[in-house]
């Protein structure tokens, strides 16, 4: 209302004054009633001259207000403080003053802007975006599953934002040597009553540990054999479903937590849907506990259960064929807080079940559930800030052949020019059985693998 | 039973949902105190200042540890799920472990930008903030600022300040109480402060190295000038090269102290102390660095005696 005020006060005066500049080239006919109505018309101009001014202070006096730096009211000061320039904001601008001059901007908000220009404040609304780069290179020998001389094993994209004031969503798209693959993208909601906590979209089953964990974030340049022949490989459990998880009651200082998620029931070669009522389902429960400021121990079980592929294109019905699945998980970490960045150490044990429906022949055969189990045993110690070393132990049978069991072993080291890049070194021994011939052979490779991230990648859940 | 039908499975999902939502009812609050969770020990002995005995402040990292890298870990969830109110450093001090802590906590009075979520870097006065290019080049920059603001008294009080408007907010009872511990804590810094600056004026303008960027808040106000870093870039571990630099440098410009965190292995700055005949001066940037470290005033003093030690002990 007041700008339009001003407006038609400016207007006003300009078709004032544009009347006064003709007035010399009118007729100077020297009539008393023009010079009446000449003094009329400037003391008119003289008066809106007046009230423009004032207009232009109220203006002023609003921008100030709306400007976002606190008064000097609100800010503090000691006897001591030494008052620099863009500290304080500048007084408000007295009557008068052109309304063209500079604002007090403060000091803070003008740097705000890391990379200019004033369509940067629209680019914070972005969300987070990250990519991790994963080249992996294998040398030796593995007859059963040999992996490429070089690769560009994974190029990860992530994108994280606040949805709202009750979501936050995680997007990971993953760019392999095979395709692209939408690794995760869900949405959390984190304002539910009850204190529950509910995820919706495609995400990591919370089957075990290292099923929830990205191939970037692995102790390992690998997975365990466990993970390869029980529980999907690299993929794992990673299906399109919903999950929920609540914390529940526990005696003092210990966190306990339940999980329930169900899933369409696609899952790499773990799960597969037949028909829309294929659902899986997983179950975790966590127990946690600090056994001091620098030692604590992690403890899960996990439960899934689904339809598997062993069915579909026999004479039996593929509504019959399931696999049920179970984990157990322990974890023991330390890390002294004085010399957190310089050293800890973990020590994590996983163990598998596998129950698959199948035939004991490829189409044909009599049904039976083979019964394998599988586990893993690793150990990392970070020697310094740059280096870290571990071994890990695998055992495990093979998921629709349970008289079939892989043995392997390998080392690790690895080091870290800053905490976003990882360069990595791991000898791995295997002795594998071959699933076709079921015949043994002896696996002896190198790996080694250059991880590397841009921009910003969020924290993953301890 | 194993061709349970869909209806079954989602009946049988719902009443396991129903029966965790049931037999764990959210356990009754026995107090009335305002639970604050803080990211850092300093904010916790701030909001204890300003909230006195109608609140109970705790923090999630140790005075002795990097805040830069802590733990998220489950521990931390049990306290967040109970608090009203969660303070943080701000300015992506706590990106790496903070985040996947506040969403995990299923408390919504502390998400961010909900009602209990307050960032105390809105309060301070930031220094370091990198204007042109930002690159990883530079380390482990922070975009929006030095984090280690809290190192500056004045910046001590623009937070309790905050504070106090924040908890008068939440608790509208306990206003005048509030402003009244802060009035209290007002005064006591001003005194405070007056008598650590007139410590520190006789070392004014004196050039140390520290290993972090830890402290430019502190250095300003004490009228230090910060000239190297044992870290080559924020967050880089050191390297040879730049520690030979580093000698160089202190030898040329008789820089005698050496400031390092807690947190740091002593083995360089102990190894460039030797070389250049420095002093090196353990000092904590946060309250509970040390035992004796309580609150926020012992912090200054704390710090301010050992660098006036190492100052005397080399001049």
């Amino acid at each position: 209302m007041k700008k339009f005020a001003f407006l038609s006060a400016m207007v006003f005066y300009c078709v004032a004054a544009s009347a006064q500049q003709s007035s010399p080239v009118a007729p100077s006919s020297t009539s008393t009633t023009e010079d009446t109505r000449m003094k009329s018309l400037e003391e008119r101009v003289n008066t809106l001259t007046k009230e423009v001014a004032l207009l232009r202070a109220e203006l002023q006096a609003m921008r100030e207000a709306k400007s976002p730096q606190t008064s000097i009211g609100d800010r503090i000061l000691l006897a001591s403080t030494r008052v620099e320039p863009g500290m304080i904001p500048a007084p408000a601008s007295s009557v008068g003053n052109s309304p063209t001059s500079p604002e007090p901007v403060p000091a803070q908000a003008s740097q705000m802007q890391t990379y200019g220009g004033a369509t940067s404040n629209a680019k914070l609304l972005n969300p987070d975006i990250s990519f991790i780069g994963d080249f992996i290179g294998t040398s030796g020998h593995n007859a059963v599953s040999p992996s490429r001389s070089l690769e560009m094993h994974e190029s990860e994209v992530g994108m994280q934002a606040i949805i709202d004031p009750y979501a936050r969503a995680d997007g990971f798209i993953s760019f392999g040597e095979e395709g692209v693959n939408i690794e995760e993208g869900y949405v959390t909601f984190t304002a539910l009553p009850a204190g529950l906590l509910l995820k919706v979209g495609k995400m990591r089953a919370e089957f075990g540990k290292v099923n929830m964990t990205h191939n970037h974030a692995l102790p390992f340049i690998d997975r365990p054999l466990a993970t390869n022949n029980l529980v999907g490989g690299e993929d794992g459990i990673d299906d399109a479903g919903i999950s929920l998880s609540r914390f529940l009651p526990a005696p003092k200082n210990w966190f306990v937590q339940g999980t329930a998620q169900v899933y369409r029931g696609d899952s790499a070669n773990v799960f597969q849907a037949n028909s829309r009522q294929d659902v899986s389902v997983v179950g975790h429960l966590r127990v946690y506990r600090d056994l001091g400021e620098s030692t604590n121990i992690d403890l899960g079980a996990s439960y899934a259960r689904g339809h598997n592929n062993a069915g579909i294109g026999t004479s039996f019905d593929p509504e019959r064929f399931l696999t049920n699945l179970y984990a157990a998980d322990a974890t023991l970490r330390w890390k002294p807080l004085r010399r957190a960045i310089y050293h800890s150490f973990l020590f994590r044990n996983e163990f598998f079940w596998s129950a698959r429906d199948q035939l004991s022949a490829q189409t044909t055969g009599f049904f039976q559930t083979q019964h394998a189990f599988g586990l893993y045993s690793d150990a990392e110690y970070r020697i310094n800030r740059r280096w870290t070393f571990g071994g890990r132990f695998d055992r495990s049978g093979h998921a629709n052949n349970a008289s079939l069991t892989d043995t392997g072993f390998s080392s690790i080291l690895t080091y870290w020019p800053s905490e976003f890049s990882q360069i990595r070194g791991q000898y791995r021994f295997g002795h594998l059985a071959d699933p076709v011939t079921t015949k043994y052979s002896y696996a002896n490779e190198f790996l080694f693998q250059f991880l590397f991230v841009m921009g910003a990648h969020g924290a993953h859940p301890f | 039973m194993r061709h349970a039908d869909i209806p079954t499975r989602i009946t049988a999902f719902l009443a396991t949902l129903a029966l965790l939502c049931t037999v764990c009812a959210p356990l009754a609050r026995a107090e009335n105190k305002l639970q604050i969770m803080t990211a850092t020990t300093d904010l916790a002995a701030l909001a204890q200042e300003i909230g006195g005995d109608r609140v109970e402040a705790e923090s999630i990292a140790r005075g002795y540890q990097d805040p830069h890298f802590v733990e998220a870990k489950p521990s931390f969830l049990l306290k967040l799920r109970r608090a009203d109110l969660l303070i943080v450093v701000g300015l992506e001090l706590e990106i790496g472990w903070l985040p996947p802590l506040i969403t995990q906590s299923t408390n919504p009075k502390i998400q961010v930008g909900a009602s209990g979520y307050f960032d105390a870097s809105r309060y301070a006065k930031i220094l370091e903030i990198p204007t042109g290019v930002v690159t990883r080049a530079e380390g482990d920059v922070h975009p929006l600022g030095n984090p280690h603001y809290w190192l500056d008294p004045e910046n001590g009080l623009r937070i309790a300040k905050g504070i106090q408007n924040k908890l008068s907010e939440m608790r509208p009872g306990d206003s005048s109480y509030f402003a009244q511990r802060y009035d209290s804590f007002e005064k006591r810094i001003k005194q405070a402060d007056e008598k650590w600056l007139a410590e520190m004026k006789p070392y004014a303008g004196r050039k140390i190295v520290t290993y972090h960027r830890s402290w430019p808040n502190f250095a300003e106000h004490f009228g230090l000038n910060v000239v190297g870093y044992v870290e080559p870039r924020p967050g880089i571990p050191p390297s040879p090269q730049h520690t030979v630099e580093l000698i160089g440098m202190m030898k040329r410009d008789g820089i005698k102290v050496i400031a390092v965190e807690p947190y740091f292995d002593l083995k360089t700055p102990d190894a460039v102390a030797r070389d250049t005949g420095a002093q090196v001066v353990v000092l904590t940037p946060s309250v509970g660095g040390e035992k004796e470290i309580t609150d926020y005033f012992k912090l200054f003093d704390y710090d301010i005696a050992k660098l006036k030690q190492a100052f005397d002990a080399t001049k």
